[in-house]
C-alpha cells in the first residue's frame, strides 16, 4: 500500500465515522429527555458534521478527480463507506445514544489526540481542532453515563444492558488493517495498541464509577473497514442520500 | 429578602392577589409610559403578569414546536452545508424557547407548569407549525416566509416594558436574522435551479403563503386582549400594522425570486406605498388554532413521546444528584439520623 | 412520586477577559456540573464568553423592589461623593 493510498483511506475513514455519527445525532433532535439536552446533542451533530466536511474535503484533494465534501457523502454506495459498525448503530433510548457514544469518543479523543502528532500537516491541523470539541463531549457524556449508571435502578439496568448490547462492536475499534499499519509507518499515525491502552482505562474509570459492570470478552463483529455494514446502513444512507439521488447533478 | 427561587411563590411577601388600589395601578402605568422596565418582583397588576405568562410561554411553546416542522428534514439536507445551517437553526430554536421559558419563570411560573400546559392542549403554540414540511422547498420556505414573519413580531417586543421578555427578545433576535437569510438563500438556489427545483419552490409558496400571513393574528378590534397589551407595552404595534408591513416587504423579494404568490389581488398601490392584498379565510386559521389543523395532533404527541421517554433519565439524574449530595454532607445526615 | 424537575441555575457570562460577568438568563440542570456544561452549550454559542458562573436560583439574596426607596434613595443626595460637586480655581493643575 503506497504513502498516498493509506493516508486517503485513513481520513476517508476518519470523514466516515464522523458523518454517520453527525447523522445519527440529527435523528435525535426533537427528543431529548431535556430541553437543554436538545442543544447539547445539536452541538455534538454540528461538530461532527463540521469534522466530516474538513475531511472529506482534504480527502477530495489528495484523490485529485475533482470529488467534493458532498459527493463523498452522498454519492458513494454503502459498500464505499469504511465507518465503524459502532456509530452506524440505531439510536435506540437515551442510555443507548450515550454508551456508544462514549464507547466511540474514548476512542476517538485518544485518536485525534495523537493524530496532532502525525506528519501529514492538514490532518494534524484538523485534529487539533477536532480534539477539543470531543473532549467537550467525552466529559460531557461520561458523565451521563454515571449519572445513569449511579442513578436509579431502572436507568441502571438500562444503561447496562445498552453497554452489554453494544460491546460486542468495541473490538472493531482496534482490529487494525493494513491501511492502519501503513498509515502508523509512514505518516507518524496512532499506534492502536496504545489507544486501545488509553481507552481501557478510561472505560474502566467510568464505568467503575458508574457502578457498571464491564462486559465480558466475547465474539467481536467487525468488517466496517472493509465497507461491510451491518443492515442498519442502508437505510441510513438511503434517507441521507434521497434528494441528490432522486435529482442528480442539482445545486442546492 | 427576596430570591428569583420558585420557592418563594406563594410566601408572605407577594402580592396580595385581592387588593390592588387605583393608586398603585396609576403608578405601575405611569412607570411604563415613561419606559421604565418592569423587572421580576417590582410591583405588577396581576393580570399584567398573567398577560406576560400566556404571551411568553405561548411564544415558547411555538420555538420549540417549531423544531418538528424543520428537524424534519435535518436527516434529508440535500448538502452537508445545508445540514449544518438548518442544525444551527433548530438549536437556535430549542435556545430560543429555553430563552422564553427561562423570562417565564421570573413571573413565577415553573418550566414544569408551562410545559405541562402545553401537553394537555390548555395552551397554544402558533398555529404555523401545525403545517406539514413536505419538501425542501418548505425549508427555504419557512426560513424566508416564517422567520420573515416572526422577526416582524419579534423586533417591537425588544421594547417591552417586561425587562426579562425585552431582553430574551434582543438575544433572540440577533440570533433570528440568519435564519430568514438562510430560507431565502435556499429558495434563491432552487428557483435558479433545474425545472422541478423552481416547481418544488413554486409549490412550497403555494401552501406557505397564506399560513404566514395569518400569523399575525386576527384584525386587532376581534382581540379582546389587544388594547391593553398596547397600553402596558406588551404589545407594541397592531397585527394589521405588522401584516401589512411584512407583505410590503415580501412582495418585492417574491418577484425578485421569480416565485408567484397565491393573491390573486396583490397588487402595489403607489398612492398609499403599500401592497393591497386578498381576503383572508379566517375560518382555516380558527380550524387550526382549535386543533383541526394538519399536524396538531402529530405535533403534540411527538412532544409528549419525547417528554414521557426522557422521565427515567430525568428521574435518574436527580438521584445522582441527591445520592452525592447525601454522599458530601455526612454530618447532616448523622445529624438527622440522631 | 418525587421531584424529578432539575433544579433553576442563573447564568452570568464573562464575555472577554477584562469585563465583568453578566447575567445571561437561567438554565434548568441535575447538578452543578451539568448546570455549566448547559450554561455553555445555550449562552455562549455565538462565541460570547471566557467564562460562565451558574449558581441555583434558590441560593440568590436579592434586595427587595419595595424596599428600594429606603435601600437606593439615600445615596441619590450625597452628592459631595461626586467630583462635580467641588469647584477647582482655574490655574490649579493636577486636581
Amino acid at each position: 500500500m503506497d504513502k498516498d493510498d493509506a493516508l486517503l483511506q485513513y481520513i476517508l475513514r476518519l470523514g466516515d465515522n464522523a458523518l454517520v455519527m453527525g447523522q445519527r445525532s440529527s435523528e435525535l433532535v426533537t427528543q431529548a429527555p431535556e430541553l437543554e439536552e436538545e442543544l447539547a446533542n445539536a452541538n455534538f451533530a454540528l461538530d461532527y458534521i463540521g469534522q466530516a466536511r474538513l475531511f472529506y474535503s482534504y480527502a477530495g484533494e489528495l484523490e485529485g478527480e475533482g470529488r467534493s465534501e458532498d459527493d463523498f457523502a452522498f454519492l458513494r454506495d454503502g459498500h464505499e463507506f469504511r465507518n465503524l459498525l459502532l456509530v452506524e448503530q440505531p439510536n435506540g433510548h437515551f442510555g443507548d445514544v450515550v454508551v456508544r457514544q462514549f464507547l466511540f469518543e474514548s476512542f476517538y479523543a485518544p485518536q485525534l489526540e495523537a493524530l496532532t502528532r502525525c506528519s501529514a500537516p492538514r490532518v494534524a491541523e484538523i485534529a487539533v481542532r477536532a480534539v477539543k470539541e470531543i473532549h467537550y463531549h467525552l466529559r460531557h457524556v461520561s458523565q451521563w453515563l454515571v449519572r445513569l449508571g449511579d442513578g436509579t435502578r431502572e436507568s441502571h439496568s438500562r444503561v447496562q444492558q445498552s453497554l452489554d448490547d453494544q460491546w460486542r462492536f468495541t473490538g472493531e475499534l482496534f482490529a487494525g488493517d493494513e491501511v492502519d499499519e501503513a498509515f502508523e509507518r509512514e505518516w507518524n499515525g496512532p499506534r492502536l495498541a496504545e489507544l486501545q491502552l488509553r481507552w481501557n482505562d478510561k472505560v474502566d474509570v467510568a464505568l467503575q464509577e458508574a457502578t457498571l459492570v464491564r462486559p465480558a470478552a466475547q465474539w467481536m463483529d467487525g468488517g466496517g473497514r472493509c465497507g461491510r455494514h451491518t443492515e442498519h446502513f442502508g437505510y441510513l444512507i438511503a434517507e441521507m442520500q434521497f434528494l441528490q439521488r432522486a435529482y442528480p447533478g442539482a445545486r442546492w | 429578602m427576596y430570591t428569583q427561587g420558585l420557592d418563594q411563590s406563594g410566601a408572605k411577601g407577594e402580592q396580595p392577589s385581592a387588593v390592588e388600589s387605583p393608586a398603585d395601578l396609576a403608578r405601575f402605568q405611569s412607570r411604563v409610559d415613561a419606559e421604565e422596565k418592569i423587572e421580576p418582583k417590582d410591583w405588577m397588576p396581576e393580570a399584567y403578569r398573567k398577560t406576560l405568562v400566556r404571551q411568553i410561554s405561548q411564544h415558547a411553546h411555538s420555538e420549540i414546536i417549531g423544531m418538528q416542522p424543520e428537524g424534519n428534514w435535518l436527516t434529508r439536507a440535500p448538502t452537508l452545508k445545508r445540514k449544518a445551517i438548518l442544525l444551527a437553526k433548530v438549536q437556535d430554536e430549542a435556545g430560543h424557547g429555553l430563552y422564553l421559558y427561562s423570562a417565564g419563570e421570573t413571573l413565577g411560573t415553573s418550566r414544569e407548569q408551562m410545559v405541562d400546559g402545553l401537553l394537555s392542549g390548555k395552551a397554544k403554540y402558533s398555529s404555523i407549525f401545525n403545517y406539514p414540511t413536505l419538501t425542501w422547498a418548505d425549508v427555504g420556505a419557512i426560513g424566508w416566509l416564517v422567520d420573515g414573519a416572526a422577526i416582524m413580531n419579534q423586533i417591537p417586543i425588544c421594547r417591552c416594558s417586561y425587562g426579562p421578555y425585552a431582553r430574551a427578545m434582543v438575544r433572540i433576535c440577533k440570533e433570528e436574522s440568519f435564519h430568514q437569510r438562510q430560507g431565502f438563500e435556499i429558495m434563491l438556489e432552487l428557483s435558479r435551479g433545474t425545472k422541478e427545483q423552481k416547481d418544488m419552490a413554486q409549490d412550497a409558496v403555494g401552501r406557505w403563503w397564506w399560513p404566514s400571513v395569518m400569523m399575525f393574528g386576527p384584525s386587532d378590534s376581534e382581540s379582546k386582549h389587544s388594547a391593553q397589551s398596547m397600553a402596558w407595552k406588551i404589545k407594541r404595534f397592531s397585527n394589521d400594522e405588522l401584516r401589512q408591513k411584512f407583505i410590503d416587504v415580501t412582495a418585492p423579494q417574491a418577484e425578485y425570486l421569480g416565485l408567484r404568490i397565491p393573491d390573486d389581488d396583490l397588487q402595489y398601490d403607489a398612492a398609499s406605498g403599500h401592497y393591497r392584498f386578498g381576503k383572508i379565510d379566517w375560518q382555516e386559521f380558527y380550524d387550526v388554532l382549535a386543533g383541526n389543523g394538519p399536524c396538531n395532533r402529530q405535533r403534540l404527541r411527538h412532544r409528549q413521546k419525547a417528554h414521557d421517554d426522557g422521565a427515567w433519565v430525568r428521574a435518574a439524574a436527580r438521584a445522582h444528584a441527591e445520592k452525592h449530595d447525601r454522599r458530601s454532607r455526612p454530618s447532616q445526615t448523622r445529624a438527622a439520623a440522631g | 412520586m418525587a421531584d424529578d424537575n432539575w433544579p433553576l441555575y442563573e447564568v452570568f457570562i464573562r464575555s472577554r477577559s477584562g469585563l465583568s460577568h453578566r447575567h445571561a438568563g437561567s438554565v434548568h440542570a441535575a447538578d452543578d456540573q451539568m448546570a455549566l456544561d448547559h450554561a455553555r452549550d445555550v449562552y455562549t454559542r455565538r462565541n460570547e464568553g471566557v467564562s460562565i458562573w451558574v449558581v441555583k436560583s434558590s441560593e440568590i439574596v436579592a434586595s427587595d423592589p419595595a424596599e428600594s426607596a429606603a435601600f437606593f434613595d439615600p445615596a441619590n443626595d450625597k452628592i459631595y461623593r461626586h467630583p462635580t460637586f467641588y469647584d477647582i480655581p482655574d490655574g490649579v493643575e493636577n486636581l
